[in-house]
């Protein structure tokens, strides 16, 4: 986590505002339709929200150095989650891969070499998250690496408000009162990583590190968290950072 | 295939009925799935909403509801429910609601008929209860051990054998004498290595054909040959022979593709026999007829029980061979008769002939031809109305105890429920027999018929068998016209019911308790049984077994159509689970029982068992609205 730089934050509110200013400025016409179909506001009750639970593979953690070699996606409600809608891509990094990455990851570079820049997927990946609210275990990946690999090719990066599922966990893990105790007796703190807060919740261990896979997963955790810490009335903005 | 679905796929094709199910169907049902979380407690469907899906348990646990809320199943990983919903009209019949944290996939309606449409081992397991049982109990027919026993086995004597030079009617003599249908033909000298052999002598030997019965009357009579033709004149010098090593189905085929009868079994180059094609057959059809002439060439108890290992081996081979239970049932009950027969066979040796006629009466399995490897001893005497007790009962009663105790010695243990001949209640003349039936049948109570129900299967295995005639005349005669006898015995047959199914490790029962193990007789074909007499007793048949009792009721209009299948179905499940566990015990060194625990149950094994248990549940209920209690005694 050390790799993390602090960023400027965007408070909940001004998603909605952000969002509107972006519009008329956005010169590619992938980010102007993406910014045209905005999200539902902030007040609408999680049962009734589109989302879209959204997973990256890249060679790193910081966005500057480390390029984006897998994406996947799975459209979903608090009701369904859409096999069929899934989408997952491998795409070229500018760099070559270097031998860690493939192991951890799983990808090879016969199948890295065949795939296509990221820049030939960028409108089809925009369409799949327009209007849907995007689910991510651990934003401080997928929003940096996705903006800056937007704006190095189209010349204007993309923000938007997401659900972390992380963040969910940590709430109730780490800054809770009884946290906060635990810490005090020297205990390790709850693990909030995608496989151990699924078990907490019963959901079954699945292969790691594939970016649909990831997706699929993160998408049942928030199902879970959900039926389990709030109701399908819960405002969205309760839940999106 | 798409490596992201591999989570899915490989987690749905270990459970049936995926795990039959071609890849390109696995692919399609993991490419269109779609997931939902439920929290313990959650409703997942709930009773008339529309439903679209088939729902697939990926972890976590189910239970299924009937419409009156009553539990109808309890499900956990890899567990489908929601199939009988699509089936009819996409309505829930059956709620189902999460008792665990659950994750599911639901499978679309579309893709659901496409499996059901290319997939008859899906579509029938999806189907309801009768073409799972039926295709279970189809499937136990399979394959035997026709494939890997030794023709070697069927060999029983040496050959008979006659040099070249003999005539054939000498020929024929030793084939009559020796009681054999077939005579090799050699030669001394060996032309060919082929067939030569060497004798106990040293003396080389070729063989140079077979005379069978038929080639005396083709070869010789027919061609009017003179009866001191040489036999080696006349031999066929086609030999068509097989090796004592190669498999009876070997020799089987090698029989049919040659058009012969007989075939000479080699060891080496060596005759060591003939089988004929009727030894095949006689192998395949009675595979207990050699221990029951053994039981009949025993001249004292001890070589009796001695035989008591035999039993236990002809039935796991039986269980092994694929025979149904209708086969195994018949074949040790006959097996237990001749034991019971050569005992009072024996009996009647020591103490002298019988000083009135007598019918030595079987009841329940052995008189229905059902028996298992694990039963007692359930036997009455009917004595001629000639029958003076102060002048006759002390042989009766020595005969009954002779056999007794020798049953006992053979493993047929003495019945709890002191059902025996030993009892000088169940050792009557006739007319005192017809009197105890006439009584239950007129004056019954489900109290006192719950020790003499088994008296309602009976059959005579010794003596005058008019006497049991009379008896099951009777029955047949007053039974049909008794609703208050007919309505006790209902009763009985309800007082024991099969369990719900199995969860998991576990046995589970209606109220949704668990248990470690379920005896399946007293929980799966003792009730079927009990049950079935019912109907039977109702349309007057005098059938004993079970499944001929169910003939005999498909006949009349007393059951649904279709309905005695059903339960003739389930009947053989429940049997064939039966005996194949205690074949397992046997294999294992176990005493075998009638217990069977959920962790030695195969899967598809208990989504037949628990089909099987859901029949007689609903044959249950329809026996208590079928034979009330008639009014005007229901208020006594």
């Amino acid at each position: 986590m050390t790799l993390i730089r602090p960023r400027r934050k965007i408070s909940q509110a001004d998603w909605a505002a952000y969002m509107q200013k972006r519009e008329p400025l956005a010169k590619d016409p992938a980010i102007q339709r993406f910014f045209a179909t905005p999200p539902p506001s902030l007040d609408t009750p999680i049962g009734e929200v589109p989302m879209v639970a959204l997973d990256m593979e890249t060679t790193g953690l910081d966005e500057r150095r480390h390029a984006i070699v897998s994406v996947g996606l799975v459209p979903f409600t608090l009701n369904r989650i859409k096999m069929a809608e899934r989408r997952y891509w491998v795409v070229k990094p500018p760099r070559p891969l270097d031998e860690a990455s493939i192991t951890f990851h799983h990808i090879t570079h016969s199948e890295i070499a065949h795939a296509p820049d990221l820049e030939a997927i960028i409108d089809s990946l925009l369409a799949e998250l327009a209007g849907k609210i995007v689910v991510v275990h651990f934003r401080h990946i997928e929003r940096p690496f996705l903006n800056a690999a937007i704006k190095a090719r189209r010349g204007e990066g993309v923000m938007f408000p997401m659900i972390d599922t992380m963040s969910l966990e940590a709430r109730l893990h780490r800054q809770k009162l009884w946290a906060r105790f635990r810490r005090w007796l020297g205990r390790p703190p709850v693990s909030i990583r995608l496989d151990a807060s699924r078990r907490r919740y019963g959901l079954p261990s699945y292969q790691g590190h594939h970016a649909l896979v990831d997706a699929l997963a993160t998408a049942e955790l928030l199902q879970a968290q959900i039926a389990t810490h709030y109701e399908p009335s819960t405002p969205l903005g309760a839940l999106w950072s | 295939m798409d490596v992201e679905l591999l989570e899915i796929r490989q987690h749905m094709g270990q459970f049936p009925p995926f795990d039959g199910l071609s890849d390109e169907l696995l692919d399609e049902i993991a490419s269109r799935v779609e997931v939902s979380y439920f929290k313990t407690g959650a409703d997942i469907l709930t009773l008339n909403e529309t439903m679209t899906d088939l729902c697939y348990i990926r972890s976590g646990a189910v239970e299924v509801y009937r419409r009156q809320g009553e539990l109808y199943n309890r499900l956990g990983e890899g567990d489908i429910f929601g199939h009988f919903n699509l089936l009819r009209n996409q309505k829930v019949r059956f709620p189902a609601k999460a008792i665990e944290d659950t994750l599911l996939y639901f499978i679309p309606l579309d893709v659901f008929q496409k499996l059901c449409e290319e997939d008859d081992h899906f579509a029938d397991f999806v189907e309801l209860e009768r073409p799972r049982l039926e295709t279970a109990a189809e499937q136990q027919k399979k394959a035997n051990d026709m494939m890997v026993t030794r023709i070697r086995k069927l060999v029983t004597r040496y050959p008979v054998m006659v040099e070249e030079s003999t005539t054939v009617q000498q020929a024929a003599q030793q084939v009559s004498q020796s009681q054999a249908s077939a005579v090799l033909v050699l030669k001394e000298g060996s032309t060919h290595p082929r067939y030569s052999f060497q004798d106990s002598e040293g003396r080389t030997w070729q063989v140079c054909g077979i005379l069978t019965d038929s080639d005396f009357r083709t070869r010789v009579v027919a061609e009017g040959l003179s009866p001191q033709t040489p036999a080696g004149d006349v031999v066929s010098p086609r030999l068509i022979t097989i090796q004592s090593d190669a498999s009876i189905y070997e020799a089987m085929l090698t029989m049919l593709r040659n058009n012969v009868h007989h075939l000479p079994v080699l060891y080496r180059q060596r005759p060591v026999g003939v089988v004929h094609l009727s030894d095949i057959i006689r192998y395949e059809t009675h595979s207990g007829l050699y221990l029951v002439s053994n039981i009949f060439h025993q001249s004292n108890v001890e070589g009796l029980s001695r035989l008591a290992p035999d039993v236990r081996a002809a039935f796991v081979r039986m269980v092994q061979e694929g025979a149904n239970s209708q086969m195994v049932g018949s074949a040790l009950s006959t097996i237990g008769r001749s034991f019971t027969r050569r005992l009072l066979e024996l009996a009647e040796e020591t103490l002298g002939p019988p000083p009135v006629d007598y019918c030595f009466m079987v009841n329940g399995s052995m008189a229905r031809n059902e028996q298992s490897i694990v039963t007692d001893q359930d036997n009455a005497l009917i004595l001629s109305d000639d029958f003076i007790p102060e002048a006759h009962d002390a042989y009766f009663k020595a005969l009954a105890t002779f056999v007794s105790d020798g049953l006992d010695a053979c493993g047929y243990t003495y019945c709890k429920g002191d059902v025996m001949a030993t009892n000088t209640q169940w050792r009557q003349p006739l007319s005192v027999w017809k009197s105890y039936f006439t009584d239950w049948i007129a004056n019954p109570t489900p109290e006192r018929l719950l020790h003499s129900s088994i008296f309602f299967d009976l059959d005579s295995l010794y003596g005058e068998d008019l006497f049991v005639e009379a008896l099951q005349d009777l029955i047949a005669e007053q039974a049909p016209k008794s609703p208050l006898f007919l309505a006790a015995m209902a009763r009985n047959a309800l007082n024991r019911t099969p369990p719900l199914g199995f969860f998991r490790t576990f046995v589970m029962e209606k109220d949704g308790k668990h248990n470690n193990s379920i005896n399946l007789k007293r929980r799966g074909t003792a009730p079927m049984v009990d049950l079935i007499r019912v109907h039977a007793l109702a349309c007057g048949s005098k059938a004993q077994n079970t499944f001929q009792r169910l003939e005999a009721i498909a006949d009349t209009q007393l059951l649904a159509t279709g309905m005695s299948d059903k339960l003739s179905y389930a009947f053989e499940f429940m049997c064939m689970s039966r005996l194949r566990h205690q074949m397992i015990d046997l294999q294992e060194d176990r005493l075998p029982d009638n217990n069977i625990e959920p962790e030695n149950v195969a899967d598809s094994e208990r989504h037949t068992l628990k089909d099987a248990f859901q029949v007689l549940s609903n044959a249950q209920k329809f026996l208590k609205f079928r034979y009330p209690i008639p009014s005007n005694r229901a208020g006594r």
